[in-house]
């Protein structure tokens, strides 16, 4: 089943909204432990691809491959037949999904958070997800935390909260959808830095992000998307320093 | 240079404005104005008390009588049995409302338009009369003979036709308040949820219905109060609920107003009964949703009286 060596496999993905189309045949690979950071304007369609990637976002046209495993679709003679929502469920507990808004659980306490998808969508028996939330929890450093609804916490705990969510199903894939975006510029590099320890440790992820200062020292491939396709793609000295294209050029001339 | 700031910052400035007691800003009209309320609410205990057509004596010896008393478990039953089932099955059609299938969720949206048409009074004749319309209820094939068959009336007593119509009658409401509750949960809380692979479900319980219910509550209770008033309706159905059974003794001893009184003095007492454990869930749904939960009527005695004291000491 597996192609090749990627973790992620993105193969002409296409995706329109009505009369817009907002991917326009994406091809990517992020190879196992490695770290791809997304760039773009706003609207060209970053969060699509990563909402596309756990099928968030149904495909019109294209695959994506996680571990080798078609996600959401089930090829079936020359055609890819869309997978009951039981099995894509099941194929999201592989896919660590971190949002800009964090979208905890507000009526559960940070532990419930982190121990309501073991045990109701893995069937983890409770103490023991108990255990590894705990864990978790002094991970991203809010082990005093473990009792306190996520309302009462800052922004920047609560991102680090909806990552150790993400983490408590040992998901092969980490998704972020512009982690930082909703905080304060303060609180910004709390979170940064777990997701920092997170690579330094081998985890695979995409990150969406306007933070060029972390893809320069986080990334190992950077990606740039303007208009639904990927513009260009590499590593972050010659996307960010070097950069082919123009379109490129001028939206870090923007951003910088 | 830094020893010079650091006696600065220690010796406060020496402004005798800043020394001065402070008080609160006074309100003599809100005080005349609370008494003149008061004396009104004075005089109109008074009249209750003094004069003689409220009949207290009356009053007293029907409260907490036999009949009464029945009356009240027979007015708490239906209540009960139209709440548990109302709600049961708004539950249902709230959830085919909200369904993919456009036939489950014009069956349901039928359902809610049928039953909120049709006036309570009208729906319940019409079940106290389905012994008149079908006198026997079989059950077997379509159109065919039946294996089993009941009278209607022994299927269907006089309670039973009661309770089916208040739960039917209920159900269309208890659906929409249900259906407004789940809408109003934010919509990334089942992406969230979807996310993480939780199952279709589990996501419905765990997560959108326990924050639906703070939406849900305020409305529900005013539907069992509204209910467990309404169940007065019944006494078309010669049901001997409280109203039913305040009307019957009126008719035979004439007292019309200390009857009138004793089941009025049930259902506030039932009602505030019922608010009060409405405050309580609601309390217990809305776990979370602040910073800073407001202290409970409890705790903000307790607050007002330290804060007497402290002021006296
Ligand atoms: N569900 C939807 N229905 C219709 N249009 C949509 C929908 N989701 C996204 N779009 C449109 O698709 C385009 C791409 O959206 P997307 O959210 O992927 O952009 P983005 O690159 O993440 O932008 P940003 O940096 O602002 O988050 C936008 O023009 C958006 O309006
Ligand atoms: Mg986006």
């Amino acid at each position: 089943m597996s192609s090749g060596t990627a973790m992620v496999e993105v193969r002409g993905v296409h995706k329109r909204f009505g009369r817009l189309e907002v991917l326009r045949g994406i091809d990517l690979d992020v190879r196992p432990g490695t770290v791809t950071v997304v760039l773009g304007p706003s609207g060209s369609g970053k969060s699509t691809l990563l909402r596309a990637v756990n099928h968030l976002e149904k495909l019109d046209r294209g695959y994506v491959r996680v571990d080798g495993e078609l996600i959401g679709y089930r090829r079936v003679g020359d055609k890819l037949r869309e997978l009951p929502e039981r099995e894509v469920l099941k194929q999201r507990t592989r896919l660590g999904f971190v949002f800009q808004n964090f979208h905890l659980f507000p009526h559960l306490t940070v532990l419930e958070n982190l121990v309501e998808a073991p045990v109701g969508a893995l069937g983890v028996p409770r103490e023991q997800a108990r255990a590894r939330a705990r864990e978790l929890l002094s991970r991203v450093g809010l082990a005093d935390k473990a009792d306190e609804y996520p309302r009462r916490l800052s922004g920047g705990q609560q991102q680090r909260v909806a990552i150790a969510r993400a983490l408590a199903l040992e998901p092969k894939v980490l998704l972020f959808d512009e982690p930082t975006s909703a905080l304060d510029p303060e609180l910004v590099g709390e979170v940064l830095d777990v997701i920092k320890d997170l690579a330094r440790t081998g985890t695979t992820m995409i990150v969406v992000t306007h933070e060029i200062g972390f893809a320069r020292e986080v990334a190992d491939t950077v990606v740039f998307m303007d208009g639904g396709v990927v513009v260009e793609q590499g590593p972050p000295a010659q996307v960010l320093d070097a950069p082919q294209h123009e379109r490129t050029r001028a939206f870090l001339a923007k951003v910088l | 240079m830094t020893t010079t700031t650091a006696q600065l910052s220690l010796r406060p400035p020496a402004d005798p404005t800043a020394e001065l007691p402070i008080v609160p800003h006074r309100r003599p009209w809100r005080l005349v104005a609370g008494l003149a309320a008061l004396v009104l609410v004075a005089q109109f205990l008074h009249g209750l008390a003094v004069n003689p057509g409220w009949d207290w004596p009356t009053f007293r010896a029907f409260v907490f009588s036999d009949s009464i008393l029945r009356a009240v478990g027979v007015t708490l039953q239906l209540t009960a049995y139209g709440t548990v089932l109302g709600f049961a099955l708004g539950a249902v059609i709230a959830a085919l409302r909200l369904s993919g299938s456009p036939i489950l969720r014009t069956i349901a949206w039928t359902y809610v338009w049928a039953f909120r048409s049709i006036p309570l009074i009208v729906q319940l004749v019409f079940w106290f009369n389905l012994a008149y319309l079908y006198k026997r209820i079989g059950f077997g094939i379509p159109f065919g003979p039946s294996f089993v068959s009941f009278g209607t009336m022994d299927l269907l007593g006089a309670l039973g036709a009661a309770v089916l119509g208040l739960a039917l009658h209920q159900a269309a409401y208890a659906a929409e308040i249900i259906r407004g509750g789940v809408l109003a949960v934010d919509a990334g809380q089942l992406e969230a949820a979807a996310a993480l692979g939780i199952p279709r479900f589990r996501q419905a319980w765990r997560i959108v219905l326990p924050q639906a219910m703070r939406g849900i509550l305020p409305n529900a209770a005013n539907e069992v109060i509204s209910l467990f008033k309404g169940t007065s309706i019944v006494y078309v159905m010669a049901i001997g609920e409280l109203f039913y059974q305040a009307q019957v003794i009126y008719g035979r001893t004439g007292r019309v107003v200390p009857l009138l009184m004793v089941a009025t003095a049930w259902y506030v007492l039932l009602t505030t009964v019922l608010s009060l454990v409405q405050y309580r869930v609601e309390r217990y749904f809305a776990r979370g949703s602040e910073r800073t939960p407001p202290p409970t009527p409890w705790q903000r005695l307790r607050a007002a009286v330290t804060e007497i004291r402290e002021k006296q000491t």
